[in-house]
């Protein structure tokens, strides 16, 4: 079986040396945030660390880019708004 | 983490002053480590990523159940041994290789040194810690992110830049999407449907100009054969996968509700306007757009780096022949002098460093004739690095896709209508429209929108404006409390 972490308390599996990001476009998951004003769903954008599109929280700590985080099993990662859009 | 490579630790451990410190660890910055480490001086290679190679040869983590994805690259050989050279001096405890470190911001408080500033992410999400590093000399070679231009629909999710979709398939053999329109202008949307393709995604390719007029000959003329190789099998490959090149034509529309589930694309005249009548609706489960790339430039402004205009009409920064730029010890390579590629960057490394052996009185690697030889090839890439930005500019008209309620700012979610008003009412300039709208001011710090918001205020094409950004990285301010046991800023 392949190692997962935790989205919001539900498994996502990744292969070891994978972002937390591209495990979830993997997964089907192209969202996982909603922005401020309009509450627009974002996900991966420029997938290298410079658009901040991806953020998510990473183990408590907030606005974390998916695009940066290695995957590793028992990562506890849940998306700002703690739901699931 | 890569094996074999030395960890810096939170405390600084020894040694902290290094002869050399470089940024980046692409073509570049790898050429230029190497280098310097065969020539003897004590380096330190920093690079925000987690492995070696930078975008082009982007690798997942060394150790990693990912394939590494041997078809997707190319020049493997140089590659190999870069790394092999940077890993050797590495063990041998020569060369720090500070992978997950980002430098968030540098000083040169005296000629002769300068002091980075690094937060090391190495350990994940609140365990940054912060690393201090000294050295004589600086190597910049930070590469280069996607131009990515708006269109309605644009921050759907499923819509990636260009450079992101790749990046997603050589580092971590993700492919986005099993429909995928490429569209934009440059040879890089090419490599970019080709991996999408050998990995069995159904790809089109929307290039909005037609290279064709220039590719007849000036690309055999300018004596490039490796270029021509590369470009020979990205044709074949997508010949092979019958993926459609549309010239001319471009992504000007992305529908879904909470993600691309469609595009339109449209014909395009001679100014970039959409040819009334053009458009056609595909159905698309992922969108790579890029409009070429834009210089990293920010660690070069904070340092005082003299920038000066290049073939592609961005602000990059200015060298001399050994790569130096203006300020004493600080030298840049790669794509932050002009964007022209992996093979160009590497040679701007190499002589980047035999810049820096030959300022500290130390014989060069390279050899005298080895040096002209890399001077000729390194003028040959400048020359097609120049073709190819004619042959690919950012369309006039662009502009006229835009309707009033396409968000441009992702971050602010500021609207076209609403930086158009701010130009109305007298707005002058990026930075005018900025204050007014927000639009660039939130976590990207304008990365995204620069381009766009400045082809809407007005005259002075895309990029002209630089801004400053002090801190390269959002820091968390336990790193900045917790520093190095010294002063982080002297
Ligand atoms: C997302 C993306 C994907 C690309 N993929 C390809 C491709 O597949 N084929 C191709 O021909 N071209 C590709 N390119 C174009 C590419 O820029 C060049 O081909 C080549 O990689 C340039 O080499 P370089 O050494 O100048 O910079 P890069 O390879 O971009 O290396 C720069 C490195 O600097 C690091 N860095 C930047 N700032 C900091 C900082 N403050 N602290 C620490 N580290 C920092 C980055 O993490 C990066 O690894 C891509 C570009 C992008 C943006
Ligand atoms: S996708 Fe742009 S920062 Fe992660």
């Amino acid at each position: 079986m392949s190692p997962s972490f935790q989205l919001d308390g539900r498994p996502v599996p990744f292969v070891p040396g994978q972002t937390v990001g591209a495990a979830l476009v993997a997964s089907g998951r192209t969202s996982w945030r909603t922005t401020r004003h309009e509450g627009r769903p974002r996900g991966i954008f420029c997938g290298i660390g410079v658009c901040f599109d991806c953020l998510l929280t990473v183990d408590g700590v907030p606005d974390q880019r998916a695009c940066q985080v290695l995957a590793r099993e028992q990562l506890d990662v849940s998306t700002p708004e703690g739901e699931n859009p | 983490m890569t094996t074999g490579t030395v960890r810096a630790t939170a405390s600084g451990a020894a040694p902290d002053v290094v002869d050399l410190v470089v940024v980046g660890a692409g073509p570049a910055g790898l050429a230029a480590a190497a280098v310097a480490v065969l020539g003897g001086l004590s380096v330190a290679l920093v690079d925000a990523g987690q492995e070696l190679g930078g975008q082009f040869w982007r690798h997942p983590p060394h150790g990693s159940a990912v394939g590494d994805g041997k078809d997707l690259h190319h020049d493997l050989r140089s590659y190999r041994q870069l790394t092999a050279t940077v890993r050797d001096a590495a063990r041998s405890g020569r060369c720090r290789s500070l992978l997950g470190h980002h430098v968030w911001t540098a000083v040169h408080p005296a000629p002769g040194q300068h002091v980075l500033h690094l937060v090391d992410r190495s350990a994940g999400p609140g365990r940054e810690s912060a690393v201090r590093l000294e050295a004589r000399h600086v190597v910049l070679a930070t590469g280069a992110y996607d131009r990515p231009l708006p269109f309605p629909g644009w921050d759907l999710p499923g819509v990636y830049t260009a450079g992101g979709l790749q990046a997603l398939l050589k580092g971590a053999g993700v492919r986005a999407g099993s429909r995928v329109v490429v569209g934009g202008t440059g040879p890089f949307l090419l490599p970019v449907a080709a991996g999408l393709a050998a990995r069995g995604a159904s790809v089109v390719v929307c290039e909005a100009n037609d290279p064709r007029r220039w590719a007849g000959g000036a690309g055999a003329a300018l004596g490039l054969p490796g270029k021509l190789v590369e470009g020979a099998g990205y044709a074949a490959t997508l010949a092979r996968h019958r993926v459609p090149v549309q010239l001319r034509q471009a992504v000007t529309a992305a529908h879904g509700t909470d993600r691309v589930e469609a595009v339109t694309i449209s014909r395009l005249d001679r100014s970039g306007a959409v040819v009334a009548g053009s458009g056609r609706r595909l159905e698309a489960d992922a969108v790579g757009t890029g409009w070429g790339f834009v210089p990293q430039l920010d660690l070069a402004v904070t340092l005082g780096a003299d920038l000066v205009p290049s073939w592609g009409g961005d602000q990059v920064v200015g060298v001399d022949r050994w790569q130096r730029t203006s300020v004493p010890g600080l030298s840049a390579a790669g794509e932050v002098c002009g964007v022209g590629g992996a093979r160009l960057a590497l040679r701007e490394g190499q002589l980047a460093a035999e810049g820096v052996l030959r300022d500290l009185g130390r014989p060069g690697v390279t050899g005298d004739r080895g040096v002209v030889a890399v001077r000729r090839e390194v003028a040959r890439h400048r020359r097609f690095a120049a073709a190819m930005a004619h042959a690919h500019p950012v369309p006039a008209g662009w502009t006229g896709w835009l309707e009033d309620s396409t968000t441009v700012c992702r971050c602010e979610e500021v609207c076209a209508g609403q930086v158009r008003r701010a130009v109305a009412d007298g707005a002058v300039g990026v930075r005018q429209v900025k204050q007014l709208t927000r639009a660039g001011m939130g976590w990207c710090q304008g990365r995204m929108c620069a381009p766009a918001v400045a082809a809407l205020a007005g005259p002075g094409g895309p990029g002209t404006e630089v801004p400053e950004r002090l801190v390269a990285t959002p820091v968390p301010l336990g790193v900045l409390a917790r520093g190095t046991g010294r002063d982080p800023i002297p």
